[in-house]
């Protein structure tokens, strides 16, 4: 394994390939020769025998996150679970009260859903993070109100990897009687899941992170105590009623065997990602002016975020070309925005603008980490040389001195 | 997103990076933008006695077409006086490199640097002229 795949994949939270034995599974359930039935159909065995394959799926996902199949209910993915969850419980028991407490930090999926409750006359309290990425529990709990009845908290961090506490702050919603969801796309494989002893209630899960496919996700709904949500979409009443639409089989499968492998290979494949990550972190940070963004402890381990201070991460990335990263930087817009996420763990512009997330995986490879290292270090200095603001740096100027045409 | 090939040729290669004195009389530093707004772009300019852009020398943090805008801009100012040079819009630049609509941002800013280094050098020179006239008074 010395020849080098360019480019090389280093954005495994933004989606990863499908595992071979995935495809493999999937394929089976396609053709005529396959199984492509209808679950849904009761009438003859093409039904039966894809009802089996996807009852079997909901085991494996079940089994990852500690419930029992009937706790899950399909969905297109994570969007649509964070979607079915926060306005489904919100609306549900919108007579108790139209109050919603959820963090800065969350997915987009997340606050833009939470966003359009508060056009509809719900109330969102939009908690900040600590330094570290991590929830506040004091804070949190003065924002609890008589009318909160949804808490939604990420598990896992999709830039910064940062583990929220859930069993803590579950130990509190079950407390107050509020109805507790977690966006846990980014957590199979990586960390331990949990929903008793965590005290969740909802948790939104998605294939396509956990070498499954695109496409295919699940929500996670409490039987006990039961938790009660409105449909979002409606139809054939499918998924007990909660989520309508015929089933894709071949989704589910891979969806079902992704979590399969997934839950089997944790341990290892983590001693691994630890191994690869602290050998990248070794070989740049050494570096100037050059800081990790979340907590290196409560983070999973094939995450790694850096901002190279004075140099722009568009750029950086455009350097890198043979590597596939991501940027906190989206100078794609007039309004120049950079990551909500780092300016929420308290990062200035120039910082957040600065940043490469770095997620590695399943395929990842020393050698790839090591190829990667020396283009980080290569790109960096050049731009550095580049940059006006590196020459004022060394020239020990303070740029926060320094009066900017904002424009 | 897919850069053009000229986009792409100043950023890899790209033209007249470097610093000049500042504070030489006939030098004019054009710093425009904010680091917070993600490019800071310099663009510094040294003039003839009649006027005449001799060199010009750019550093620029951003983005990869910020980069390209910058140093385009020194090899279109270069041989051209003051007067001509002030002509530049930020369409020539955004024509020349071929940048999408949500770069053109980048060019108004290489536009920017020309005028903030164009004002600069005609301070100084109006300094200059105000102190030689006092001083001959
Ligand atoms: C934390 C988190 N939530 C939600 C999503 C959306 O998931 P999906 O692409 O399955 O809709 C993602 C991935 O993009 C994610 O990382």
């Amino acid at each position: 394994m010395s020849s080098l795949n360019i480019p090389i994949y280093l954005d495994y939270s933004a989606t990863t390939p499908v595992d071979e034995r995935v495809a493999k599974a999937m394929a089976e359930c396609l053709t005529l020769q396959g199984n492509f039935g209808n679950p849904a159909s009761r009438s003859h065995p093409f039904g039966w025998k894809a009802e089996e394959a996807v009852e079997n799926a909901r085991r494996n996902v079940a089994t990852l996150i500690g419930a029992v199949p009937k706790e899950i209910v399909w969905t297109s993915g994570a969007t649509e679970s964070d979607n079915l969850a926060i306005k489904g419980a919100a609306l549900f028991n919108q007579k108790k009260g139209k109050h919603i407490i959820t963090m800065k930090t969350e997915h987009k999926a997340v606050l833009d859903t939470c966003r359009q409750l508060e056009r509809d006359g719900f109330e969102v309290t939009y908690m900040d993070p600590l330094e570290n990425g991590l929830l506040d529990l004091d804070a949190f709990k003065k924002e609890i109100r008589e009318d909160t009845t949804v808490v939604s908290i990420m598990h896992v961090n999709n830039e910064i990897g940062v583990i929220q506490d859930i069993a803590a702050i579950g130990a509190i919603t079950r407390e107050k009687g509020i109805i507790f969801h977690v966006d846990a796309a980014q957590s199979p494989g990586k960390v331990a899941i949990n929903v008793d002893e965590m005290n969740v209630d909802l948790m939104s899960l998605c294939a396509h992170k956990v070498y499954g496919p695109k496409g295919i996700g699940a929500l996670y709904v409490r039987r006990k105590p039961r938790i009660r949500i409105e449909a979002q979409i409606h139809g054939g009443g499918h998924e007990r009623g909660m989520r309508s639409g015929t089933l894709p089989t071949h989704q589910i499968v891979g969806m079902g065997e992704s979590f399969r492998i997934a839950h089997e290979e944790m341990e290892a494949e983590n001693e691994r990602m630890r191994s690869l990550r602290n050998r990248l972190w070794d070989g740049v940070k050494d570096m100037e002016e050059i800081y990790l963004n979340g907590d290196l402890e409560q983070r999973i381990p094939g995450n790694l975020n850096i901002s190279f201070n004075f140099v722009e991460g568009e750029s950086l990335i455009m350097s890198l070309k043979d590597i596939a990263v991501s940027s906190g930087s989206a100078c794609t817009s007039a309004s120049l925005e950079p990551s909500y996420v780092l300016r929420a763990i308290g990062r200035n512009d120039e910082l957040a603008h600065s940043s490469i997330r770095f997620t590695m995986g399943r395929f990842s490879t020393e050698e790839e980490v090591d190829f990667t290292i020396v283009k980080v270090r290569e790109a960096v200095e050049k731009l550095r040389a580049l940059s006006p603001l590196w020459d004022m740096h060394k020239e020990g100027i303070d740029l926060d001195s320094v009066e900017w045409a904002h424009h | 997103m897919a850069y053009s090939d000229k986009v792409l040729d100043h950023y890899e290669n790209p033209r007249n990076v470097g610093v000049m004195d500042k504070d030489a009389p006939n030098v004019g530093p054009g710093m425009v933008g904010a680091p917070a707004c993600g490019d800071v772009m310099r663009l510094q300019i040294q003039v003839s006695e009649d006027g005449v852009i001799e060199d010009a020398k750019f550093k620029t943090y951003g983005c990869g077409s910020a980069i390209a805008s910058s140093s385009l801009v020194t090899e279109m100012v270069k041989g051209k006086t003051l007067d001509e040079v002030a002509e530049i819009r930020n369409a020539h630049i955004a024509e020349e490199l071929a940048l999408p609509p949500v770069k053109i941002h980048c060019s108004v800013l290489a536009e920017d640097a020309i005028a903030a280094a164009i004002a600069d050098i005609r301070a100084k020179r109006d300094a200059q002229a105000s102190e030689k006239s006092a001083a001959s008074a």
